[in-house]
């Protein structure tokens, strides 16, 4: 099967007056149709550029050093911004952390959903406003007619959120990137809302890129992941197997720092120390100087992300 | 559990009164213009026992007045009623003179590191005025030893002590703050999500450095936290709370292998688990009503699935069951559910 999007050697730059910070370094992976994937890491990681890159909206200072985005076999980092819109917001749906950050305050709801309606297809007033219900009927929003003519802040936190996948769904998107769309939420509105989102996923047959730091959400909605840390992918691969037997020792690290349930009381595993800053990224691998197995060769050579024995990507010089 | 507890709150209620100026108070009811006050019910009728030495955890959605609680237990608000006693003294009424002495025995970790480090202050300053305002006539190289001391006990290293809270982490920054609370030997600690702020492999740092500290010096915490794993990681007891009140208090592996209140079944089911498919939450209908019309009864009852009429009516009162949770629900005590 064909893939839905492919990224190659992604590298996103940001040029500032004393040097150049690599916030994103040669990242490659493929998304075939319906697919879900999570990219998971620490603040700072490049998980949301990562996110920015595939629609090309990384902002100055920032660009796309070089690196291939194939959409459905089209190169997007080609595109001119004319022919970038017909695919943003249309093709490909992004929903971020904050939802007020995605609705404008002073328009209704119905306003802004029509309006993007009738920005990517050639609907009419009436069909665009049929559509919209439909689609907010698919998020559960109730009397959906009635809250067509509400504000943004007439909405709780949850509700909002859900209009903004409502707003993602409209145009029948083959993927829809999920930047942190939970973090903002409780718990239980949370377990509502990815629910909802991964329900909509399978029916709709929608790609999936799910960033977020929170492992046991990504765990539940995604079939790959990957882990990145300071801009580069460390390990990739299939979610179950990499919860259960995670193989680079960053990963490992992570899931072990979590706390597990039943286990009582006692010390967490930690990983010693904190991401390094983009400023002063160690040579050789980027987590050397955290990791408990690091050898010479880890602070020569940065490591290549590798098929390894165990059936993941990983980058790791002392995997075999 | 036996003995006198450290810390005893008694029916506390604290309400914020959040009526804008006069224009916004007047309101066109029966024919007549009148003024209308908007109150918030923060925190009603909630009572807490913590003994010493151990780790109670309060739980919630935001808005549910876990944070007010905090507060008003280290005497930031001052409660509408109810009594706040710390090794069997009335805290809630003292003169501010007289709680001073308390300030060294309870002292507060905030969530945010950034906000909660004054940026115009070095490390040194941060940490050694508490100590010089609350001893005085301490010698100056007592002050920097204990400081010294207390930085390696967080992991910073003493030698930053000149710096500026900028110049460090988050982790770094939150290791700092707590360092503020340990360094005039509190015997009680109230934690306010002192790790939301901060990444994965962070958040272990410091909860490890929270549970040593605990052991090295006999501490006890009230921990405020939404991460219900980490609450399950750390707390002996836990407190589940909802718009403002208590729904269920108990042992932490009780209340997480058998909770009895359906708000606290629900708020569990729905803790993401780390390779687990899908979702099975409980699903609780609707949302979280405002604290400023709260429901008559049970404050849970529009949203219970198991809602009666008695709990529409009657507030239910908080019952001590056989394994020793405390929980307020009617249907629990009638033994419905």
């Amino acid at each position: 099967m064909e893939a839905l999007l492919e990224v190659k050697d992604l590298t996103v730059t940001f040029d500032l007056r004393r040097q150049h910070l690599t916030a994103v370094n040669r990242v490659s992976f493929c998304l075939s149709r319906g697919e879900r994937l999570g990219i998971v890491g620490e603040s700072g990681a490049g998980k949301s550029v990562t996110g920015f890159a595939i629609l090309n909206l990384v902002s100055k200072p920032g660009r796309i050093m070089h690196g291939s985005i194939r959409f459905d076999g089209r190169e997007l980092a080609s595109l001119s911004e004319e022919e970038l819109r017909t695919i943003r917001g249309s093709r490909i749906s992004m929903i971020f952390q904050d939802p007020m950050m995605t609705l404008n305050p002073v328009l209704t709801i119905g306003t802004q959903m029509m309006e993007t309606l009738l920005a990517h297809q050639d609907v009419s007033k009436v069909e665009a406003r049929d559509k919209a219900i439909a689609v907010l009927r698919k998020v559960h929003i109730a009397s959906p007619e009635r809250r067509l003519l509400q504000y943004p802040h007439e909405f709780s936190g949850g509700m909002r959120q859900r209009i903004v996948i409502a707003i993602a769904l409209l145009t029948g998107p083959a993927l829809i990137i999920a930047d942190e769309p939970t973090t903002a939420l409780d718990v239980t509105i949370q377990a509502e809302i990815m629910d909802l989102l991964l329900r909509l996923c399978e029916s709709e047959k929608m790609g999936l890129i799910l960033i977020t730091h929170d492992l046991a959400v990504v765990s539940q909605v995604t079939e790959t992941i990957a882990v990145m840390y300071a801009g580069r992918l460390m390990e990739m691969g299939s979610t179950d197997f990499i919860i259960r037997t995670p193989q680079h020792p960053y990963t490992r690290g992570l899931l072990a720092a979590l706390p597990q349930s039943g286990k009582g009381r006692r010390r967490l595993s930690q990983i010693p120390g904190v991401m390094p800053s983009l400023m002063n990224i160690p040579a050789g691998c980027p987590f050397s100087d955290r990791c408990s197995r690091c050898e010479a060769i880890c602070r020569r050579e940065v490591p290549s992300l590798l098929l390894k024995q165990s059936g993941c990507l990983a980058a790791c010089h002392l995997l075999d | 559990m036996n003995g006198n507890p450290l810390l005893h709150v008694s029916r506390l209620v604290k309400t914020f009164d959040i009526t804008g100026g006069f224009l916004d108070q007047l309101v066109w009811r029966h024919g007549r213009l009148r003024r209308k006050k908007t109150i918030v019910r923060a925190v009603t009728d909630v009572s807490l026992d913590i003994m010493e030495g151990e780790t109670v955890s309060v739980v919630g959605e935001s808005g549910c007045g876990k944070s007010t609680l905090a507060r008003m237990v280290m005497g930031v608000y001052p409660p509408d009623s109810g009594a706040i006693h710390f090794r069997g003294e009335r805290l809630d009424n003292l003169p501010p003179h007289r709680l001073r002495t308390y300030r060294t025995k309870m002292q507060m970790v905030f969530q945010d590191p950034y906000a909660s480090l004054n940026p115009r202050m070095s490390v040194r300053a941060i940490l050694e005025e508490p100590v010089r305002f609350h001893n005085k006539g301490i010698s100056s190289n007592e002050i920097k030893d204990r400081v010294a001391q207390t930085m390696l006990q967080v992991g910073v290293d003493p030698g930053w002590m000149d710096r500026y809270p900028h110049e460090f982490s988050g982790g770094q920054r939150q290791r700092i703050s707590i360092a503020r609370a340990l360094v005039v030997d509190p015997e009680f600690i109230t934690a306010d999500e002192p790790i939301a702020a901060l990444d994965v492999s962070i958040q272990a740092q410091i909860l490890n450095l929270l549970m040593d500290a605990q052991e090295q010096r006999r501490l006890t915490y009230l921990f405020i936290s939404h991460d219900l794993s980490v609450v399950r990681h750390i707390s002996n007891r836990v407190a589940v709370m909802y718009l403002g009140t208590l729904c269920e208090l108990a042992d932490t592996e009780i209340l997480f292998h058998e909770p009895r209140h359906p708000y606290t079944k629900a708020l569990l089911s729905a803790i993401p688990r780390l390779g687990r498919k899908g979702f099975s939450h409980m699903k609780i209908e609707g949302e979280v009503p405002t604290p400023i019309d709260l429901p008559s009864g049970c404050v849970f009852h529009t949203r219970c699935p198991h809602a009666s009429s008695q709990c529409s009516e009657e507030i239910p009162r908080p019952i001590l069951l056989g394994n020793g949770s405390t929980v307020a629900c009617h249907r629990v005590a009638d033994g419905s559910i």
